[in-house]
């Protein structure tokens, strides 16, 4: 056997490898499909083999083709293999691969839930590492739901290296399985403290990312990152908590207040960019949270921009782009005192670097001004004609229509020059944005009334040039411009100069090669144009030309018939018959340009984009209640019943319709018009009554004032804008002018002081120009009685959403994680513990929420009080902190003015209690800093050590600093007497022994694939505060029992503990016992030896147990489907016994719960109070029982392939039981 | 949170490819392959961040790039890291896989990078202090590595696509950065190559002659060698298996 498998070592030892792999893909360049094809082939070959080293290496060299883009997830199976392997080689090629391919996809990763189990819990922390490393990458709900206790307790494991992979990994476990959140939380905190950096840094890195998303939750735990941010002397921690900080100012200005004055020292002193960076950006976050309550931070401001302008003035680039970042945010609340540094930004503007550009870009958005706006577009403008890549371009175009529509064009003061450049932005070719242009131009032409003239004429104008049509076909963004331009043209056709020439532009044959949707605008807009020309002759008394018109109408509709385009050639038949009509009526000398132009009579007006959303819903209507009743699923005729309908209807209509006639019609039409006044959506033809509803004044109310004639309407040759800045220029001159005669006269009487509409950003240039043409703007429509509300953007999906959770309440028992029972140590084949688990699940499930619903309400009452009260505490201590005084290593800022104010504003809050408190702060004020976040962290536990504390208040600190992570499972039997819950979380972990040192709990499992071995797993806990090492187990073996020591170990050596315990520290060990027989329980003395080292020197104690080893330990849990199960019953080579138990008040379910967590059973069927459940022992002794509930008690039958298992097992149930 | 991690060469060929976003392998191609077309257009001298875009995620990710001699190393982020603090740690990272790659010239090449790094005058003195401390524990790493990959020609070591992975495993996990100390990522790996070597133990050893012979270049590898009548006798098997 050995010897075949060294030959098939050295068989395989010519399989490539990976460095093999790679140099073959290199050598076959013209090749390399087909020579991939071929590796896949031999690593398929090399998957067969049964040698775990063969298929780790085909697995690494699959790794490596995923690289290239192959996908591997066929071998999905093999990687599982390699993954389990015993040797760390192995495995971490293994879970390499893993990380690397699988996903929430992949079917087979649930069957890796165990195996991970395993090696997380592997003596070997490299191990353990691996684990953690690997499944991060491929964590799926299933797999966090079940091994969030396991990775929890490696938060408290005694080596760093996993301890920081632990905390680190909780984050992604939280995503997946976000109940987890909650009862993790304090031990996450803990680790805040955590003696090793790394650790540290890990957890300060899985809260900032918590608190990213969703800040307020944790604004209690400010004051501990306050404290690590003094004290801190890492850089890659410390800028994760200040931006931590950056994100929670905003929910709290005292904060704000408090950290303002540590971070400029910060600022002042760090030496690295990247802290240095990071501190101006929290300033300025603290600016901006604050420039509401105090504006009094200038100095700060200062500060910032300042180091800011020193960063931009870099030549290392990174710093340049960083500074204008973070400038871009100081511009949002502080505009003036960047607006100082529009040189810098205009001058980053000529920058070659893209990136920095395009924030410089950012920059001048916030930056223009009235004054400024016309002087920094030209300036883009002449960027647009040097930009030579076209992205870049696109994004100065965006940018050039950003900055000048932002705020409902605020800035602008003269349209006919923003339409001027619009304009001019057509000439852009290539362009994608050729339907910004367009909405730009449709929106200014539609809400401000006064430029229509002059946009119609540039349209018109637009029209006419042939330029935009031609390029149609090649670059076909631009040509959207003409959309708007046929439609303005078409609306407004009544300002038009020369209709007719426009007419004509738009009927040209070329412009069938524009896009189909462009097409149908012109067609309806040239029968808007028609109709307005026809109005023109008639009233000039022309009827030639008006039958001109017509005649070229028909002429060239046809063109349009023939489009390809549906909407096209719809629109243009319905327009050709209907001129065709009009040609046939001109011909009789009938007017008809009245009846044409009603056809496009009234005003459409703008809605706003999120009008529909907004429309509340009419009290009485139920949008979810079914108007007719749905069809029965039976039905399977649909056509049958449908070809009734459809006849009916029809005969009735029929009947109908020689008697609806006129007054039928007319009462429609009165209903109509009744629903439409009271549609908010239906544009009217009139003004509307229900302006009057609106707070803000029509259309109509806003007092229109000429356009100054000044500027020419009509502007010859293209472009256009530049003669804008000299117009602007001059008439600024004459404002000033005027506007020094105005003072010399003392009648300043503020005529700008009425308060603008939308402007929330006063800069001081804005006082200094008037506007050349007071232009109204017209309001988007709003329904009546639209809901003032801005929650349309939060996104129900987003998986942040469900960590949003008060993690300052107390944790309810209901939440504590899924605690897995042990598995045995041994490997085992995942398959079919899979099944197992699966199984398990299901019992477990029901229980589970039959639990949770029943406590709720219960808990809802308890806890309102304490919750409340406790609320209040937490929310006291955090004021609390917020108002004390920095600490006194730093003295008090002159920025932050008096620092009087500070108690001021907390003490409303503090209430009565204050003054003590105060005084304590006093005291020391370094020492409550510190101990104030702790107080929290412990606040759940503290309540239990209460009484503990209140007698050796000396000592106050051990109970309450750590909890010992393996009494989590312990702890609940203990609370269980405490809280009457309805199921008190149950744990099969016992007490073993317990001295001053060491409280020893154990608990043992079985594995059906080691028939004869049993898994002992002990929780040892440190409860000296001593540091405890070199520990040994041992006991004595007896005939049928025997501890599996290492090899060439004696029977009478002890196996060594693989760990040491530092002081509250706890950690499990495991150990194999091989049994031969268990049909008997038994007990083996054993000894736990170990050196406790303090200050004063090291002892060696001792501490002695006696481990019981139960039948129940001998059982494993084990699925049996109810046929399988009377199968089993009717054999009749079972042996049969039973018992009964009284006096017990539990409800059956429990009660089953409870046997199948602490005796191992599983549940076959359940009918009302009476159940079957199975099981069987490592050594294949089936176990069947039949339990019954009665009034107050149970009785339990039980066959079992083996008598005296069976009383025994009895036995100790009976012992469960009457413990219930 | 980091969303990817990517190395390639100078033309598009991935080196490394880490994804903490799952994309199917199509996808994580076009990626590399649009990434790379991205960086391939931008100066040397020029800022190191990239709006990505329309690539992942969209426009809270930021790409963050170097790049050194052959090799560009790309970052996918979000707007939780600091910009300036990942590029400190690519620089971190790509000290390491120069180690990987190039063995004992190490010490130059490291020379050189501060030397590039340091192009801009200004931030010199601010960075030296680190930058020192960081050399520091390079060197300390560097006869790590010696150690590890004996023998190790620089070809040889540019295949080690799995090794690279776990150094990176130490200094980034799930996205997030697991460890930016020095001493402590070189000691880890130390320590884990030392557990790998000692299981490797005899039955890897014929494994790795054959890789030695390999090494030398063979014009051609003996496929098929006979060995069915191969018979030594081995006093004890049991550690073979």
């Amino acid at each position: 056997m050995a010897l075949k498998m060294v030959k098939g070592s050295i068989d395989r030892m010519f399989d490539k490898n990976l460095q093999d792999l790679v140099r073959g893909i290199r050598n076959h360049k013209e090749d390399e499909a087909k020579y991939i094809s071929q590796c896949i082939d031999e690593i398929k070959q090399e998957l067969k083999q049964d040698n775990i080293a063969v298929k780790a290496n085909a697995v690494c060299k699959l790794t490596y083709l995923q690289m290239l883009g192959y996908d591997i997830s066929w071998a999905a199976f093999n990687i599982i293999e390699v993954m389990s392997a015993s040797k760390f080689t192995f495995k971490r090629i293994g879970y390499l691969a893993a990380s690397q391919c699988f996903h929430e996809g992949t079917d087979v990763i649930m069957l890796t839930t165990n195996q991970i189990r395993k090696d997380l819990s592997s003596p070997s922390q490299y191990d353990t590492g691996v684990a953690l490393t690997g499944l991060s990458c491929f964590v799926t709900p299933d797999l966090a739901r079940d091994l969030a206790n396991d990775i929890m307790t490696l938060m408290s494991h005694t080596k760093p290296y996993i301890r920081k992979k632990a905390v680190l990994i909780m984050y992604k476990v939280f995503l997946k399985y976000p109940e987890s959140l909650r009862p993790a939380f304090p031990r996450l905190k803990e680790k805040l403290e955590d003696p090793d950096p790394g650790v540290q840094s890990a957890a300060v890195n899985v809260i900032c990312e918590l608190a990213r998303r969703n800040p307020k939750n944790y604004l209690s735990l400010a004051p501990l990152f306050f404290k690590l941010m003094t004290s801190s002397t890492n850089n890659w921690v410390l800028i994760k908590i200040i931006k931590l900080f950056g994100a929670l100012t905003p929910l709290e200005p005292r904060l704000g207040k408090k950290l303002i004055e540590p971070l400029t020292n910060l600022i002042h002193s760090t030496s690295a960019m990247s802290l240095l960076y990071e501190c101006v950006n929290t300033v300025i976050a603290v600016l901006i949270s604050l420039s509401s309550g105090m504006p009094n931070h200038s100095a700060s401001i200062q500060l910032c921009v300042q180091k800011l302008r020193i960063l931009i003035e870099d030549s290392d680039q990174n710093l340049k782009y960083l500074g204008l970042l973070a400038m871009s945010k100081i511009l949002r609340t502080h505009p003036k005192s960047v607006q100082a540094h529009k040189d810098l930004v205009l001058q980053c503007l000529d920058d070659k670097d893209e990136s920095i550009r395009l924030r410089a870009l950012d920059l001048l958005y916030g930056m223009v001004s009235k004054k400024n706006l016309v002087e920094i577009v030209k300036k883009l403008m002449s960027h647009v004609d040097k930009a030579e890549g076209t992205t870049y371009r696109d994004e100065l175009l965006t940018k050039i229509i950003d900055i000048c529509s932002q705020c409902n064009y605020q800035h602008i003061t003269n349209f006919q020059w923003y339409i001027g450049v619009l304009v001019e932005l057509t000439r852009l070719e290539g362009t994608r944005h050729g339907h910004l242009i367009a909405a730009q131009m449709l929106d200014v032409a539609i809400r401000v009334k006064a430029i229509r003239k002059f946009a119609v004429s540039q349209m018109s104008a637009l029209l006419d040039s042939a330029h935009l049509v031609a390029s149609s076909t090649q670059r076909n963004g631009i040509c959207e411009v003409l959309y708007a331009a046929a439609w303005i043209c078409g609306e407004f056709s009544e300002h038009l100069q020369e209709p007719q020439q426009t007419l004509e532009a738009m009927l040209r044959p070329k412009v069938t090669t524009l896009p189909g949707h462009i097409q149908a605008v012109y067609v309806q807009n040239v029968v808007k144009l028609y109709a307005s020309i026809l109005q023109q002759k008639e009233q000039a008394a022309e009827p030639e030309a008006a039958q001109d018109v017509t005649q070229l109408m028909v002429e060239r509709l046809p063109q349009f018939v023939q489009s390809a385009d549906l909407e096209v050639q719809e629109r243009a038949s319905c327009v050709l018959q209907l001129v065709k009509h009009i040609q046939k009526l001109q011909a009789k000398d009938v007017p008809v340009a009245e009846e044409v132009s009603a056809l496009f009579a009234g005003e459409l007006n703008p809605v706003a984009p999120k009008a529909q959303k907004k429309v509340p819903v009419p009290e009485g209507l139920d949008l979810d209640a079914w108007i007719n009743e749905p069809p029965s699923d039976s039905e399977s005729e649909d056509e049958k019943p449908k070809a009734i309908f459809h006849d009916e209807e029809q005969r009735h209509a029929k009947q109908r319709q020689p008697e609806a006639e006129e007054e039928e019609l007319a009462r429609r039409r009165e209903a109509r018009k009744q629903e439409q006044a009271n549609n908010p959506f239906y544009i009217k033809s009139s003004p509307s009554p229900q302006k009057r509803y609106q707070d803000m004044p029509g259309v109509e109310h806003i007092p229109v004032v000429q356009i100054d004639l000044s500027v020419p309407l009509k502007v010859p040759g293209m472009p256009v804008s530049d003669q804008y800045v000299k117009l602007q220029e001059e008439r600024e001159h004459r404002q000033r002018l005027e506007k020094d005669r105005r003072r010399r006269k003392k009648k300043d009487k503020d005529k700008r002081g009425k308060p603008r509409r939308h402007s929330s950003l006063h800069t001081e240039s804005d006082e200094d120009i008037a506007p050349a043409q007071r232009v109204d703007i017209v309001t988007e429509e709003m329904p009546e009685n639209a809901l003032p509300s801005d929650e349309d953007d939060k996104d129900p999906n987003d998986p942040y959403r469900a960590l949003d959770v008060d993690l300052d309440r107390p944790l309810a028992d209901s939440e504590r994680l899924p605690v897995q029972k042990h598995r045995n140590a041994e490997a085992t084949k995942s398959l079919e513990k899979e099944d197992v688990r699966v199984v398990e699940k299901k019992v477990k499930k029901p229980r589970k929420k039959e639990k949770k619903h029943r406590e709720k309400e219960r808990e809802k009452k308890a806890k309102r009080k304490e919750k409340e009260e406790k609320e209040e505490k937490e929310g006291e201590d955090f004021d609390f902190w917020l108002s004390t005084a920095p600490l006194p290593a730093t003295a008090p800022a002159p920025a932050l003015g008096e620092p009087g104010a500070n108690t001021v504003t907390a003490a409303p809050e503090g209430g009565g209690e204050e003054p003590r408190r105060e005084e304590r702060g006093d005291e020391d004020e370094d020492g409550d800093n510190e101990r104030d976040p702790e107080k929290k962290a412990s606040k759940h536990k503290k309540k239990r050590h209460k009484k503990e504390k209140e007698e050796r208040p000396k000592d106050k600190k051990k109970p309450e600093k750590k909890q010992p992570p393996g009494e989590e499972a312990a702890e609940p039997v203990e609370n269980g007497a405490l809280a009457d819950e309805p199921l008190p979380p149950m744990s099969s972990y016992c007490l073993l022994a317990e001295n001053s040192y060491i409280k020893m709990t154990y608990d043992i499992q079985g594995s059906l694939q080691k028939d004869s071995q049993v898994t002992v797993s002990i929780v040892l806990e440190n409860q000296s505060s001593s540091f405890l090492k070199g520990m040994e187990f041992n006991v004595l073996d007896s005939l049928n029992t025997r501890l599996a020591r290492p090899e060439g170990s004696s029977v009478h050596d002890g196996v060594p503990v693989p760990f040491q315990l530092p002081p509250g520290i706890s950690n499990e060990a495991q150990f194999v016992f091989t049994i031969q027989s268990i049909v008997m329980a038994q007990k083996l003395k054993g000894t736990l030896s170990f050196i406790a080292k303090n200050d004063e020197g090291s002892t060696h104690e001792k501490l002695d147990f006696k481990l019981h080893f139960s039948c129940t330990s001998y059982l494993v849990t084990t699925p049996c489907y109810s046929d399988a199960f009377a199968k089993l019953l009717e054999s009749g080579d079972l042996s049969m016994s039973s018992i009964k138990v009284d006096g017990i008040s539990m409800s059956f379910q429990n009660l089953l719960a409870k046997i199948c967590f602490h005796h191992h059973f599983s549940v076959v069927e359940r009918v009302d109070s009476c159940a079957s459940m199975y099981s069987r022992s490592i050594q294949g002794h089936h176990v069947c029982l039949l339990v019954k509930k009665g009034e107050k008690s149970v009785s339990v039958d039980g066959k079992c392939s083996d008598a005296t298992l069976l009383s025994n097992l009895l036995a100790e149930m009976k012992a469960t039981l009457a413990e219930c | 949170m980091i969303q990817a991690i990517l190395v390639f060469n100078n033309h598009g060929k991935p080196r490394l490819v880490r994804f903490y976003q799952r994309f199917p392998e199509e996808i994580q191609q076009q990626i590399v392959r649009e990434t790379f077309h991205l960086v391939l257009k931008r100066d040397d001298n020029i800022c190191n961040f990239l709006e990505g875009g329309s690539l992942i995620g969209g426009s809270d990710y930021k790409l963050i790039y170097r790049h050194y001699a052959t090799l560009y190393f790309v970052f996918c982020v979000d707007s939780s890291e600091s910009e300036l603090g990942i590029l400190d740690l690519i620089q971190e990272m790509d000290e390491y896989f120069y180690a990987v790659l190039y063995g004992s010239e190490y010490e130059q090449r490291i020379l050189w990078h501060t030397a590039t790094w340091r192009s801009s005058p200004a931030p010199l003195n601010e960075r030296s202090q680190t930058e020192y401390l960081l050399c520091d524990a390079i060197c300390v790493f560097v006869e790590t590595l010696d150690k590890c990959f004996e023998n190790v020609c620089e070809l040889d070591l540019i295949f080690h696509m799995d090794k690279v992975h776990y150094v990176l495993q130490e200094v980034v996990m799930g996205g997030m950065v697991l460890e930016t100390n020095m001493n402590e990522i070189v000691a880890q790996i130390e320590a884990q190559n030392r557990l790998e070597k000692s299981e490797g133990g005899l039955s890897a050893a014929p494994a790795r002659a054959v890789s030695a012979v390999k090494n030398i270049n063979l014009p051609e590898i003996p496929r098929n060698i006979n060995i069915g009548d191969l018979n030594i006798k081995v006093p004890n098997l049991s550690q073979f298996v």
